[in-house]
């Protein structure tokens, strides 16, 4: 398997979505390869820091408006 | 189940929907908007609209994912808006081979985010997705963010689950490319 071919099963392989053969050819091209094995842990913790911080927190105050405009809305007919 | 209560007219009910699922729609309009009134605006049209329509919920989707499509397509008219007489799509500068390769083959460091403060590593993370092309950036975050399946993605976003495969594939390698510059070992032991 060419480094080019392990990267285009990259994402199925963050997901867990190959096959079980598939797999095997994966991880024998990652036991030779430190260029992939670099890339694909490097590709996993950017999806994890993206999912564990929050870059845009809710702004102050937005929570409140939307009650008070879903009860407005509410009055004229629900 | 909070959403039949909401629908059947339980306004407390949709009160508590809200609480769940704001933060997220406001993430999802800030990415695509890039600007905080209109995304502002977004969280209230999208959630006003989801509550007059929630009789037309089928329920056979999850309301998580009707609501995200509802947010996705709020947005969408908010941009074209902004951009009055420039045609605005999902599809823009997804032909760019940038970062189909990765360049920057340097082992990172462990545990890099700790490197830096929340604030700092905000904006780090803030001004790399900014970065990349509108396609990618919604695809990543309706995928990898916001938790919703390869197929709910498409099925949002009006594309084939190839298409959904092949950015979110192209978005994570432009983004560890991008964040390899602040996350990356030094010889010299710097940061």
């Amino acid at each position: 398997m060419t480094c080019t071919e392990f990267l285009a099963q990259l994402g199925d392989f963050l997901d867990n979505q190959v096959t079980t053969g598939l797999v095997a050819d994966l991880q024998d091209h990652l036991a030779g390869c430190e260029h992939c094995v670099i890339t694909m842990q490097t590709t996993r913790k950017t999806i994890e820091i993206y999912r564990n911080h929050e870059v845009y927190e809710l702004p102050a105050g937005l929570r409140e408006r939307l009650q008070a405009a879903i009860l407005a809305k509410c009055k004229k007919g629900c | 189940m909070l959403v039949n209560r909401a629908r059947q007219g339980d306004v407390q009910a949709f009160e508590q929907l809200v609480k769940q699922y704001d933060r997220q729609v406001f993430r999802i309009a800030q990415h695509i908007t890039q600007n905080r009134e209109d995304a502002e605006d977004v969280v209230q049209d999208a959630f006003l609209k989801a509550y007059e329509k929630l009789e037309q919920f089928q329920g056979n989707s999850k309301f998580y994912t009707w609501l995200v499509r509802i947010a996705v397509n709020e947005s969408l008219m908010r941009l074209r808006k902004r951009r009055t007489g420039r045609m605005v799509s999902i599809d823009e500068d997804v032909e760019t081979e940038e970062g189909s390769m990765p360049r920057d083959l340097a082992e990172w460091r462990p545990d890099p985010e700790m490197m830096y403060g929340q604030s700092e590593l905000a904006e780090i993370l803030r001004k790399t997705i900014q970065g990349l092309p509108p396609g990618f950036r919604v695809v990543f975050v309706l995928r990898d963010v916001e938790g919703l399946s390869t197929e709910e993605t498409a099925e949002t976003l009006g594309l084939s689950v190839p298409a959904v495969k092949s950015r979110l594939l192209r978005a994570r390698l432009q983004l560890r490319e991008r964040l390899s510059r602040y996350f990356r070992k030094n010889e010299d032991g710097t940061k």
